[in-house]
């Protein structure tokens, strides 16, 4: 009896203390969960968050120190996918979330200086010196990187436009007595 | 057709009183040519079609407006000759009430075909040429799918079809636009039905008919009569008997798997209205400009079947027609799965089986109550699905349990609303879920391909920096050779000058 005892509670210590420097010496630099957490962020590094890039956004996030709901251009959706990988309360209220963006130039003001063309994350932007620039839809994120480059405030946000294909049936309204 | 569903009605489904008559009893007219016609690009599932004309351009009737665009579209022709006034947007089918591109034209009344191309004998062609042929035409499913239907015929091919099945159901109440095809050009609905199987390599077909048509199910044995192979199989009425799943279940025994096709179980599926429009564009050269529409609902004076042009405005039909009273709601389809209207000035397209103006009692919506759980929806659904579980989740905003219900399985045709005690718009809860879980799906898509954009363009900064070093670095080596060279030059310059200069 005491032999087992003594055994058991020897291989516990033994096996522990092996776990305690294992720890200690094994240790993964990166929290897992922050690449996780990158792998959902958009990736376009447009800095909205006020961090440098969406890598250090992601550790931000994996410490604490930054809320789900830092990403403008994830909007809602980015917002709740993080909030359940982290495991916490979404306070949704204070998203503003009017939709997707797309950024468009203005023609009629833009002078062809191409800082916009340097400031976009996704190359979205074509044009080239003194020919007015333009905007490719698809590779858009409305990320607004563009918008404060511009000299002639040529560059603004506008909602992307609702088509048939996108077009969502409204949930039906609250029942009175339900 | 299993051994209880011999002897049984099938459990599944509703048993809505039909309205098909008098409309159906009425014959059909022909609607006197509109003076406009405004031909909407996109009528059907996959790319809208790219128009070739140009304002002010004159067309035949029958004449290439716009052509398809990628592998999935259907080509547009006019209607009626006349002159193209504008390419612009006019309202869409749709519950939005948003506006989509179409192609107007200005009717000059002469009727005059463009050049047809017609087949003397469809059978000596090759399916491919079939296929090829039915695309060109425009033709789509005609029971209001619209999936363009020489796309449906490469599958069948290349997944060896053994049944093609003829949807003859028409089990939506009101309308009885396929019950007026079967009964006035069955001989047209055999023929197509016919070329159908030679292009996807069928052996039968199996034409499946409600048991409330009888008019049609007679024209339609006496037009099969001399082909064996075309069987015309009576079904019992029940709603939704036309969905493609409920029909090939009932008329083969097969069950098709979720998120299968039909064709993977071995049968296609086709309306019957297709079926004829193929006998047209493959027989008559003709490419689909006209359909059969029911005009039908309390508010219709002359309630009935209509041929008439694409692209006619509903107003028109409706005023050809009469009206009693104004319609309290429009909707084209069906009662049960059709799309409301929010006016008359929207366009006849492809897919639109039926026009219903409804008066004000047929149009009233019982204010919806709480959920008693009394399980008639679950009893009704035709998948086998918990539509009240469903519509809980869907409101409490947890989609992803509705989708761990089976919400994609759902084919939206409203029998768990039909038989709610509740009144709950249970199909409105689906197809909001469903179009917020597409809008999810587009949105991943969309972010994935923000990161590669992003991704290639750090390739790129790094590529155009290492371009520019390695210049840098050649044309910096060249300035060294050409300065080397330079003072190498000046010294054998001024080693030659030397002995020159020493002669001199």
């Amino acid at each position: 009896m005491l032999i087992a005892v003594a055994t058991l509670a020897l291989m516990g210590l033994a096996l522990g203390a092996l776990l305690g420097t294992a720890a200690r010496y094994l240790a993964v630099a990166e929290d897992p969960i922050e690449g996780k957490l990158k792998d959902m962020l958009p990736g376009s590094q447009c800095g909205q968050c006020g961090y440098v890039g969406c890598a250090q956004a992601a550790a931000a996030l994996a410490r604490g120190e930054a809320l789900p709901t830092l990403c403008p251009p994830g909007g809602k959706s980015v917002a709740e996918a993080l909030a359940t990988m982290l495991g916490v309360k979404l306070d949704l209220s204070a998203v503003v979330d009017d939709g997707p963006k797309l950024a468009l130039v203005a023609e009629e003001i833009c002078i062809g200086c191409c800082r916009c063309i340097k400031a976009c994350p996704t190359d979205a932007i074509v044009g080239a010196a003194k020919q007015i620039h333009n905007v490719i839809r698809e590779a858009c994120t409305g990320c607004a990187a563009c918008v404060d480059r511009c000299p002639t405030e040529a560059m603004s946000l506008v909602p992307v436009p609702v088509s048939l294909q996108h077009w969502i049936w409204p949930k039906p309204a609250a029942m009175a007595t339900a | 057709m299993g051994f209880f569903e011999r002897f049984f009605q099938p459990s599944w489904g509703v048993h809505p009183d039909d309205h098909k008559r008098p409309a159906a009893d009425v014959p059909l007219r022909i609607l006197p040519p509109p003076a406009r016609v405004y031909m909407p690009l996109h009528q059907h599932v996959g790319g809208a079609a790219r128009p070739i004309v140009l304002v002010g351009q004159q067309v035949l009737k029958g004449q290439l407006l716009a052509e398809a665009q990628g592998n999935i579209s259907a080509p547009i022709h006019a209607p009626v000759s006349g002159v193209v006034t504008a390419i612009g947007e006019v309202t869409a089918p749709h519950p939005s009430g948003m506006g989509f591109a179409a192609i107007t034209i200005a009717n000059d009344f002469r009727e005059c075909w463009t050049e047809l191309d017609p087949v003397e004998d469809p059978f000596a062609l090759a399916p491919e040429e079939i296929a090829r042929r039915t695309a060109a035409a425009g033709v789509v499913g005609l029971g209001g799918a619209t999936f363009p239907a020489a796309v449906k015929f490469a599958l069948g091919k290349r997944l060896a079809v053994g049944t093609l099945i003829v949807n003859g159901g028409e089990c939506e109440p009101y309308l009885s636009s396929d019950d007026c095809v079967m009964r006035d050009f069955a001989d047209q609905v055999i023929d197509g039905a016919r070329i159908v199987m030679h292009a996807i390599g069928a052996r039968e077909a199996l034409v499946g008919i409600e048991d409330n048509k009888p008019e049609a199910i007679a024209a339609m044995r006496l037009a099969a009569a001399p082909w064996p192979e075309v069987k015309i199989r009576p079904v019992p009425a029940r709603y939704p008997m036309g969905s493609d799943k409920q029909l090939i279940q009932t008329l083969t025994g097969k069950e098709v798997p979720a998120d299968a096709r039909a064709a993977e179980v071995g049968v296609l599926v086709h309306n019957v209205s297709t079926c004829a429009a193929v006998h047209q564009a493959i027989c008559l050269g003709r490419p689909l400009v006209e359909r059969i529409v029911t005009i039908n609902g309390g508010a219709v004076d002359k309630p009935g079947n209509i041929m008439a042009p694409l692209g006619t405005l509903v107003d028109e039909l409706l005023a050809f027609c009469g009206l009693k009273a104004r319609p309290a709601r429009l909707i084209l389809g069906g009662p049960m799965m059709g799309t409301p209207l929010l006016h008359g000035r929207i366009p006849l397209v492809k897919g639109a089986s039926g026009i219903l103006a409804f008066d004000a009692r047929e149009a009233t919506i019982p204010p919806a109550g709480p959920c008693i759980r009394c399980g008639s929806c679950t009893k009704a659904c035709p998948m086998g699905l918990l539509p009240l579980e469903m519509a809980a989740r869907i409101k409490a905003g947890e989609l992803d349990a509705a989708v761990d219900f089976k919400l994609s399985d759902c084919i939206s045709c409203g029998c768990c609303a039909y038989v709610c005690p509740s009144h709950i718009p249970l199909v409105q809860y689906f197809s909001h879920a469903k179009g917020e879980l597409a809008a999810r799906e587009r949105a991943r898509l969309r972010t994935d391909a923000t990161r590669r954009l992003a991704d290639e363009r750090i390739a790129r900064l790094e590529r155009d920096a290492k371009e520019k070093s390695a210049l840098a670095a050649r044309r910096k080596a060249e300035r060294d050779a050409a300065r080397a060279a330079g003072a190498a030059a000046k010294a054998q310059a001024a080693t030659t000058e030397q002995p020159q200069g020493a002669s001199a």
